[in-house]
């Protein structure tokens, strides 16, 4: 007998439409006849792309519907008619079975209110006195592994990081101790590392909660991770649901092959992506390992298409980039990876022009070019460009994506036209007359990168350009930008904080914390052991494999504080490190080690036999 | 349930908007054509009919000069809706380019022009308009320079605000990357984004103007004495009010639908905006 | 601190430069066309007309921070009790009218919003909007009109012998511009307040609507509204010009009026500086009150 059973659930909204012919007239179905259900003690993954309706289902749920919304069907809460509670029975309801953790905790809180307060008013108006409540608020919020609880507690919202603002939510969900828990896409806009831990917390909750749970994502490996049972959603109706492992390995319905076709698996790369080589063959480079980009060996004697040297940039007393050096070499793909904070969105910056750093070089071809971009020549201009992270902003609503590309072609001096410009990354020609508003986040995405290959660039510089993307667009997106850099021979300094993402494209892979590049290599050697302990976290943290719960202990909880400059005694990580060797690690500078597989490493740990390096003097931080 | 966001009726503002043009329209008509449109000349005196009642020959009745209400309340359309939204214009440009400029580069000249601006702004405006328009004569110009100037501090800082949020987009970063220059930047990255907000706040400071500059004139300080301001005119027969109330009655209607006819319109497109 | 003061500064070089521009010679204009050529000279002197524009500004700017505003051109008084009297008259005014303003105007603005979109949210609407678009005169002669000639509850002038029944309708007739339109951005806070997911989160909650309403809807609505009440208190301080004429009340308003009728240059100057002040004064309050609502910058970022 199932705790939660939704039958025959339908949601259409009423037209608010201008135009008097359609005001009034109810819409298609957002929602269309769904019907499922979740024992007690089960989660089940809602999973689909945007738009599918998995948002109105919670909300449909939660009876939290705008009143435009008619709803038809039935939702059954342990014997409990939802559909048909209405005032303070349905308050009462709120108050003891159902909880909701939503996607932008920020959102989720009141900005005038202290965090502490808000977790105690759902206890006081389950009759706590004011004393307990508030005591219990602070006792929650240690369940939910908040650092330094008593003082969070009395905190506002904006004074806090996601990761712990997310916590706070979902210590009010627990004060709630309801019997359906809804999440709706949790972890969404957090680190890894921190979707991590939020992740390992929710998991290790509904055990003692032994509630329903329905679990909203569009991401398949979350579902893969966190649930029993799963159901596909394509356009308000559920096309396939069933035992995670059966659906997800041998789907049975084509909407969700498409979506996992669609996925790149995980561990796969541009080399072995068979969807990929189908349409781009990969040509075979002469190099050492034959999946290594071109001739690196070569490229230690000539320049590198673009070296950055010492760079140093300081918001204050926060450091941002803290004497970092890196090489591309021609046509190479560099991933740069790092949580938020790390600084790796800056260094692409001042590789662009858009950051002036306080110290250091920017050489492209082996001649220093201006740090600022105004200063810049224009054919230094057209040689490094930049593709951003939000489709939204990325592009000029009031222009049309045919006058974006003329004017990208026209200022950077491109020598194709605008049709062989937007054929080459997939746009059709009936997208050209279009305003870029009514694009979707994938086609901008497509636009901005048409936008900077326009002058024949060397070097794009990516950040984070598919994160903001479904994760079945993230791979089009991906196989575009693989397909783009090997027909034309052009370099990326690919930037994100997912680290799949990231060893997917890459030829290399720096990894950044607190400002400092701690490792650095090609990808496989950064992939295998030995790794920067930082790098060891990144990669247990990406892993698709179901959370055990020994493992928790490893990681430190809540986000620590990055150092500033006065306190850069030591190492960066070392108040972060499982490994950090007391007295050593806190006081003096790591060494930068070459290893075997030309990996670069910033530790004090004895990782593995050194070989010479003939590029660690310049590069070298003194 | 309270709070939750009901559909607000989409014929019930087209109603508005219907409304709102058609009063404007028909002052605009008044002002542009008040020579054809009036029955009797504004200044033209029957001394045997003063103080008459309205009727169907007078449709507002006569003054205490035997003066035709309805001409005089139709010529006096045009004396607002030439100064108003000439100051208003003059608002418009100065504010916009102002704002731009110190919203785009910031910095000391932004301090600077800040506190300026908003040295001018203390002040209500009508306050430098009284000392303006006393000292300096009864002309339009000096009524279309100083509320001109009384009202640029709003417009800058509207458009200063939009351009903030702007400037922090990515396509202007994309701009500057292209190598765009300033003026590019500014007139076609930025200006067609924020051109809706600018067209928002100049529809109500038209308002505001029809506002002041109705006030002025009814304290004595309109433009060109005799001219048949709606102030003036309430002004002048405020003593007639217990005997002759159609002289000051609509005149005074007159300025109230004006103002409310620009703000509904000002309502409406800033509705359609966030829409 | 300093910021205002700077703004002030620059206040009085406004004014300042403005009250000096007026064409024709002052001191021939207070004694008349009849005055000899050699009178005039010695009242230019006697004013301190002779010396050069930077220092009668600093002379005056001097004077005025002292508390010596001069003597006025026509009335023979020092300016300086002349424009305080005033003030007094109009503070008290002004003081009644904000004290109707703002419960009125939230408490409409408020219901407005929670009932958005019914019948009462229109009823205020669109009296709100009738308010904003009403100048003083306008309403001033028809409450006159209607109040003290046709039913004759309230007398005609705000003169001191009416006492507190004159006031009456000068209050309301300066409240009317104001309530009609703070209640409106109260309203459109309300209303967007209410949209915003910790509202969702906070009724999920399963408290009650006067919680609600009380604890997460109230005091996230009021910080735009709050900064809209300064903007206002201006235009309030501006109607009273009208107000004053309308009513005959010698509050600052009408004393501007009659210093700029009579080329009255210390007394204006005063007179104006004194509003500047005072209305820089009420700026500094709601940046106060508004600092108190938003810990965001109460407290800052600590992270």
């Amino acid at each position: 007998m199932s705790l939660l059973t939704v039958t025959d659930l339908t949601v259409a909204y009423r037209s608010t439409n201008r135009s008097a012919s359609t005001s009034g007239v109810i819409g298609p179905a957002a929602v269309d006849h769904v019907s499922f259900h979740v024992d007690a003690g089960e989660t089940l993954g809602l999973v689909g792309e945007s738009g599918c309706g998995k948002s109105t289902i919670a909300l449909a749920i939660a009876r939290s519907l705008p009143p435009t919304a008619r709803v038809s069907g039935q939702v059954d809460l342990g014997g409990i008619d939802v559909t048909a509670l209405s005032g303070s029975a349905l308050r009462q309801w709120w108050r003891s079975e159902f909880a909701m953790v939503y996607q932008e905790p920020q959102a989720a809180l009141n900005p005038t209110m202290r965090v502490g307060a808000q977790i105690a008013e759902v206890l006081r108006v389950k009759g706590f006195e004011r004393e307990a409540a508030e005591r219990e608020s602070v006792a929650l919020l240690e369940r939910v592994a908040m650092t330094n609880p008593a003082a969070i507690a009395r905190r506002y919202p904006h004074q806090i990081s996601g990761g712990q603002q997310q916590r706070v939510v979902i210590a009010m969900a627990l004060a709630i101790r309801p019997r359906l828990l809804v999440l709706d896409e949790p972890t969404t806009g957090l680190d890894a590392t921190v979707e991590r831990e939020i992740l390992q917390l929710i998991a290790d909750l509904r055990v003692e909660l032994s509630a329903a749970v329905l679990f909203i994502t569009h991401d398949l490996g979350l579902v893969e991770r966190m649930c029993e049972r799963v159901a596909v959603l394509q356009a308000g109706q559920i096309k396939e649901h069933g035992p995670v492992a059966n659906v997800l390995v041998a789907p049975t319905h084509e909407y969700t092959r498409e979506l996992l076709a669609c996925a790149i698996p995980p561990g796969r790369t541009k080399h072995n992506d068979a969807i990929l080589r189908a349409e781009l063959p990969e040509v075979d480079r002469a190099g050492e390992h034959g999946t290594a980009g071109h001739g690196m060996s070569e490229q230690r004697e000539a320049a590198p298409l673009l070296e950055v040297r010492n760079i140093v940039k300081r918001y204050g007393t926060v450091v941002a980039s803290d004497g970092v050096s890196l090489r591309i070499g021609n046509g190479e793909v560099v991933g740069l990876v790092g949580e938020s904070g790390s600084g790796k969105t800056t260094l692409g910056r001042i590789i662009a022009g858009l950051t002036v750093p306080d110290e250091g070089q920017v050489l492209l071809r082996g001649d220093a070019v201006a740090a600022d971009l105004a200063h810049r020549r224009p054919e230094v201009r057209r040689s490094i460009q930049m593709v951003f992270q939000s489709p939204d902003s990325t592009l000029n609503p009031r222009h049309r994506v045919r006058d974006v590309l003329k004017r990208a072609l026209l200022k950077l001096g491109g020598s194709s036209t605008v049709e062989q410009l937007a054929a080459s990354c997939r746009l059709d020609s009936q997208q050209l007359g279009q305003l870029t508003s009514t694009l979707s986040g994938g086609q901008k995405q497509r636009v901005a990168i048409a936008r900077a290959i326009a002058g024949d660039a060397a070097l794009v510089v990516c950040d984070e350009p598919v994160s903001a993307l479904d994760v079945s667009v993230q791979a089009t997106i991906l196989r575009l930008l693989v397909e783009l850099q090997e027909h034309r021979d052009v370099a990326l300094l690919f930037v994100s904080h997912d680290l799949a993402v990231v060893r997917y494209l890459s030829d290399r892979i720096a990894v950044m914390y607190a400002g400092r590049i701690v490792e650095e290599g090609p990808t496989e050697a950064v992939l295998a052991a030995p790794h920067h302990p930082y790098t060891a976290e990144l990669l247990a943290a990406s892993d698709h494999r179901a959370m055990d719960t020994g493992s928790r202990a490893l990681f430190s909880a809540g986000s620590a504080t990055v150092p500033s400059t006065q306190e850069r005694m030591g190492c960066v990580f070392a108040d972060r490190c499982p490994s950090r060797i007391d007295g050593l690690c806190t006081t003096t500078a790591p060494p930068v080690r070459l290893l075997a597989n030309r990996l670069r490493i910033e530790c004090h740990l004895d990782l593995g036999p050194e070989v010479d390096d003939p590029v660690a003097g310049e590069a070298a931080r003194i | 349930m309270i709070g939750t966001r009901s559909a607000a009726d989409p014929s019930r503002r087209r109603v508005t908007l219907v409304i709102a043009v058609t009063i404007l329209a028909l002052w605009v008509a008044s002002a542009l054509f008040g020579g054809v449109l009036a029955p009797f000349s504004p200044s033209a005196q029957l001394p045997r009919l003063k103080f008459a009642d309205p009727s169907a020959h007078h449709l507002f009745g006569t003054d205490g000069f035997g003066r035709d209400v309805f001409s005089r309340v139709i010529a006096g359309a045009r004396p607002v809706l030439t100064i108003a939204p000439l100051a208003v214009l003059l608002a418009t440009v100065t504010g916009t380019v102002l704002g731009l400029l110190t919203g785009y580069f910031g910095g000391l000249t932004d301090g600077v022009a800040m506190k300026i601006l908003q040295s001018i702004a203390i002040l209500p405006p009508l306050f430098p308009a009284v000392l303006a328009v006393a000292l300096l004569g009864r002309s339009t110009t000096v009524l279309v320079v100083v509320l001109g100037f009384a009202f640029m501090p709003i417009i800058t800082w509207t458009v200063r605000s939009a351009t903030l949020v702007e400037r922090e987009k990515q396509f202007v970063e994309a701009a500057r990357l292209r190598g765009e220059s300033t003026a590019y930047i500014l007139g076609r990255e930025i200006l067609p984004n924020i051109a809706g907000s600018i067209v928002v706040e100049s529809t109500v400071r038209l308002a505001d103007a029809v506002f002041s500059i109705a006030t002025l004139a009814f304290i004595g300080l309109g433009a060109a004495p005799g001219s048949p301001d709606w102030g003036a005119q309430v002004a002048d027969n405020r003593v007639n009010l217990q005997f002759a109330w159609w002289t000051v009655l609509f005149p005074a209607v007159a300025v109230a639908s004006l103002v409310i006819s620009v703000s509904l319109l000002a309502d409406v497109i800033r509705e359609r905006r966030s829409a | 601190m300093g910021g205002f003061l700077l703004t002030l500064a620059l206040t009085s070089i406004l004014i300042f430069a403005l009250t000096n521009v007026i064409p024709g010679d002052v001191a021939r204009r207070i004694l008349g066309r009849e005055a000899s050529q050699e009178q005039v000279n010695a009242k230019r002197i006697e004013l301190g007309l002779d010396r050069s524009i930077l220092v009668q500004y600093r002379s005056w700017l001097g004077g005025f921070l002292r508390g010596d505003w001069g003597t006025s051109y026509t009335k023979g008084e020092p300016v300086r009790e002349l424009v305080l009297s005033h003030l007094g008259r109009s503070l008290e005014l002004g003081l009644i009218a904000f004290a109707v303003v703002v419960p009125v105007s939230l408490g409409l603005g408020l219901v407005a919003g929670l009932r958005n979109g019914t019948r009462t949210d229109r009823v205020i609407t669109v009296l709100g909007l009738c308010g904003t678009a009403t100048p003083e005169f306008v309403s001033g002669v028809l409450l006159l009109i209607l109040f003290s000639v046709r039913l004759n509850w309230l007398p005609s002038s705000a003169r001191d012998e009416y006492g507190l029944k004159g006031l009456v309708l000068p209050v309301i007739c300066l409240v009317i511009v104001c309530v009609g339109y703070i209640s409106r951005m109260v309203r459109a806070s309300v209303v967007a307040t209410l949209e915003r997911p910790f509202v969702r989160t906070a009724r999920l909650k399963g408290i009650t609507t006067s919680a609600l309403v009380r604890r997460h809807v109230l005091r996230n609505s009021l910080v735009v509204p709050v900064t809209a009440l300064g903007v206002q208190l201006r235009y309030l301080i501006g109607g009273l010009i009208t107000v004053e004429l309308l009513f005959n009340y010698a509050g600052i308003g009408s004393l501007l009026l009659g210093a700029a009728q009579e080329k009255d240059l210390p007394t204006l100057q005063a007179a104006t500086m004194v509003t500047g002040v005072v209305i820089m004064l009420t700026f500094v309050l709601t940046d106060a009150v508004y600092a108190w609502l938003d810990p965001r910058v109460r407290v800052g970022e600590t992270r």
